[in-house]
């Protein structure tokens, strides 16, 4: 028999663990690019490893792990400019490609041996995080309702986690109710029409690649502090593609999109293996299959779940269908 | 048909003719794709607080000209002067600002935007529309202005029982009744209206056409592309006609449309011939 109630519980510890926060806050960064400004930058990803290593080489340099924070937002709101210079003036197909690249291109250079020196090549830097977990006011236990609970370690991580990530949401908020946000909207709808109204279209498009790369960026440190590690190939493109189902999830364009995105993700990642995992031990697939293949099944099945949630919700969780009716004449 | 235009009484109807007021002034302008001259127009003035309507049978120029006039494309040889300030090599969206605002032939709603909020972005805001003002705030006051003007200039165009909804659900007339509203909102000396009547049903034709003769009476000046010579008649004060990237004749309409060289341009070179 299956044990619905541990599955459940399971879901939800995922649902609200510390990968659902990172990947909240790193689609509300995602968000503000792909989803008010019409930006695909196909390489989020990249953002998050410069957030990541901006931090973990600072740490290993004998900085300080908040010095390390502040020094991977930085580069990443340089490697937004970077990125930024050449493809923001041409069509938004230029931008995907070269993210998708650049994004590739990072995890390349960390890992390969010239810049060993900084990054320490394939096998990554360990423990620069300890002062985020000196910080943390919990007493030793275990915190949580009934099943569902988190050691004071991760307690302490999954806290800081959501906290980021609703603040996040809320610059995102008082940046998209500024007349400055309203431009950037205008940008994501018709960018002649906005640079003939007299808005200079390429600053706006690079302001917000930058800050949500920042954003990005805050996740991938995050991420890399709870896991008091980096390693080049964590960094592989399929994060970014997480980052976007979560926006389209959650609805592209809405300002908790993201954060109900993830959690809704999460959710039926977990959800969808422990049931796989619970079948096979119960013996309802008989010899058809193995330990093995519940791993693909799981991510076939997320795939249909998705089709499922774009045919009925066409604009994700938060999405409103109005919005999503009118046609772009 | 409207009066002829005081300021350009007794004018001599040549391309290229000096005005006594120009707003406008092109200059050995040129703008090629591989061979073809696209725009070649060897002097050009528009009168400041006129009708002008630009004219010509299609791949004559007139787009590109416009496009290149506001930034949008980018002229390979030549020189323009608005209010006799240089304009070569300033970026579209500077030009704008400048007080030269454009239209599309195909009309650009900013459709997922309600049609207050389409208004609302073309009004001059650079406080609230900085990065840093929109984090620090102070942005309010001058956006409670603009509200207030948005909301009058959508009243002028009969757009105000709409302001909530989104631009992407208005009809086709009613977009370009909010697209010049929105070029409005820029506060422009000179609006270039790119086929403001192409797709309109007549009745509607007829209130865009008041709105821009009221325009004109107000001192705007402005200059539009325009196919249908009834309009043209009706509204110009002055028609400048392009052909192949030239200015082949201008005057008053009346004059122009009795232009052997305009109607040539219209019908092929040889009509004479070829009519049994």
């Amino acid at each position: 028999m299956m044990d619905w109630v541990a599955i459940l519980v399971e879901s939800v510890r995922s649902a609200i663990g510390v990968p659902a926060a990172a990947y909240a806050i790193s689609a509300v960064g995602l968000n503000l690019q792909f989803g008010y400004t019409g930006l695909l930058n196909f390489g989020h990803v990249g953002f998050m490893l410069v957030g990541a290593y901006g931090m973990a080489i600072t740490v290993d340099l004998g900085g300080n792990l908040w010095i390390g924070v502040l020094v991977g937002i930085a580069l990443a709101v340089l490697l937004g400019a970077i990125i930024g210079i050449p493809t923001l003036r041409l069509r938004a197909d230029y931008l995907a490609i070269v993210t998708i690249a650049v994004g590739e291109i990072l995890r390349l250079v960390v890992r390969s041996r010239f810049a060993a020196p900084l990054t320490k090549g394939i096998f990554g830097i360990q423990r620069f995080a300890d002062d985020f977990f000196d910080l943390n006011p919990l007493p030793r236990g275990r915190y949580g309702i009934g099943d569902l609970r988190f050691d004071q370690r991760t307690a302490w991580v999954v806290i800081v986690g959501w906290a980021l990530a609703v603040l996040v949401t809320l610059l995102v908020r008082r940046l998209m109710r500024s007349p400055w946000g309203r431009v950037i909207r205008a940008i994501r709808e018709e960018e002649d029409a906005t640079r003939s109204l007299g808005k200079n279209v390429f600053a706006y498009k690079m302001q917000s690649l930058m800050i949500g790369g920042a954003i990005g960026a805050l996740a991938g440190a995050y991420l890399a502090i709870d896991q008091q590690n980096v390693s080049p190939d964590s960094y592989i493109p399929l994060l970014t593609f997480y980052a976007f189902t979560v926006v389209i999830m959650g609805g592209p364009g809405t300002l908790w999109g993201p954060v109900a995105g993830s959690i809704l993700f999460w959710f039926l990642f977990e959800f969808l293996d422990e049931v796989m995992t619970g079948a096979l031990r119960a013996g309802w697939f008989g010899d058809v299959l193995g330990a093995t293949d519940i791993g693909p099944l799981r991510f076939a099945l997320f795939g249909i779940g998705l089709m499922w949630l774009m045919a009925y919700r066409p604009a994700g969780l938060f999405g409103s269908r109005e919005e999503m009716l009118i046609d772009e004449r | 048909m409207s009066a002829e235009s005081p300021s350009l009484h007794g004018l001599p109807p040549e391309p290229g003719v000096p005005k006594p007021d120009p707003i406008l002034v092109v200059h050995g302008l040129r703008r090629s794709f591989g061979g073809l001259h696209a725009v070649n127009v060897r002097h050009l003035e528009i009168q400041r607080g006129t009708i002008t309507s630009l004219i010509g049978p299609n791949g004559a120029g007139k787009t590109t000209l416009f496009n290149v006039l506001s930034g949008f494309d980018k002229e390979q040889e030549g020189e323009w002067h608005l209010n006799g300030g240089a304009l070569v090599g300033i970026p579209c969206h500077r030009l704008a600002r400048m007080g030269m605002v454009r239209t599309f032939q195909l009309t650009k709603s900013l459709a997922r935007l309600t049609v207050l909020e389409n208004a609302m972005v073309a009004a001059q805001h650079p406080k609230g529309e900085s990065l840093r003002g929109a984090l620090l705030g102070g942005w309010r006051d001058v956006e409670a202005k603009n509200e207030v003007r948005a909301r009058e200039m959508l009243r002028r165009f009969t757009l105000d029982h709409m302001a909530d909804e989104y631009a992407g659900s208005l009809s086709g007339g009613q977009r370009k009744l909010l697209e010049m509203a929105r070029a409005l909102m820029v506060e422009p000396e000179i609006l270039m209206l790119d086929e403001p009547t192409a797709g309109v049903n007549p009745a509607l034709t007829q209130s865009l056409l008041h709105h821009i003769k009221r325009l004109r009476d107000e001192g705007m000046t402005v200059v539009f592309i325009e196919h249908d010579m009834d309009v043209v008649q009706e509204i110009s004060d002055w028609v400048v006609c392009m052909n192949e990237g030239q200015v082949i004749a201008e005057g008053p309409s009346r004059v122009v449309a009795r232009n052997p060289a305009v109607v040539d341009a219209y019908l092929g070179a040889h009509h004479g011939e070829v009519t049994p």
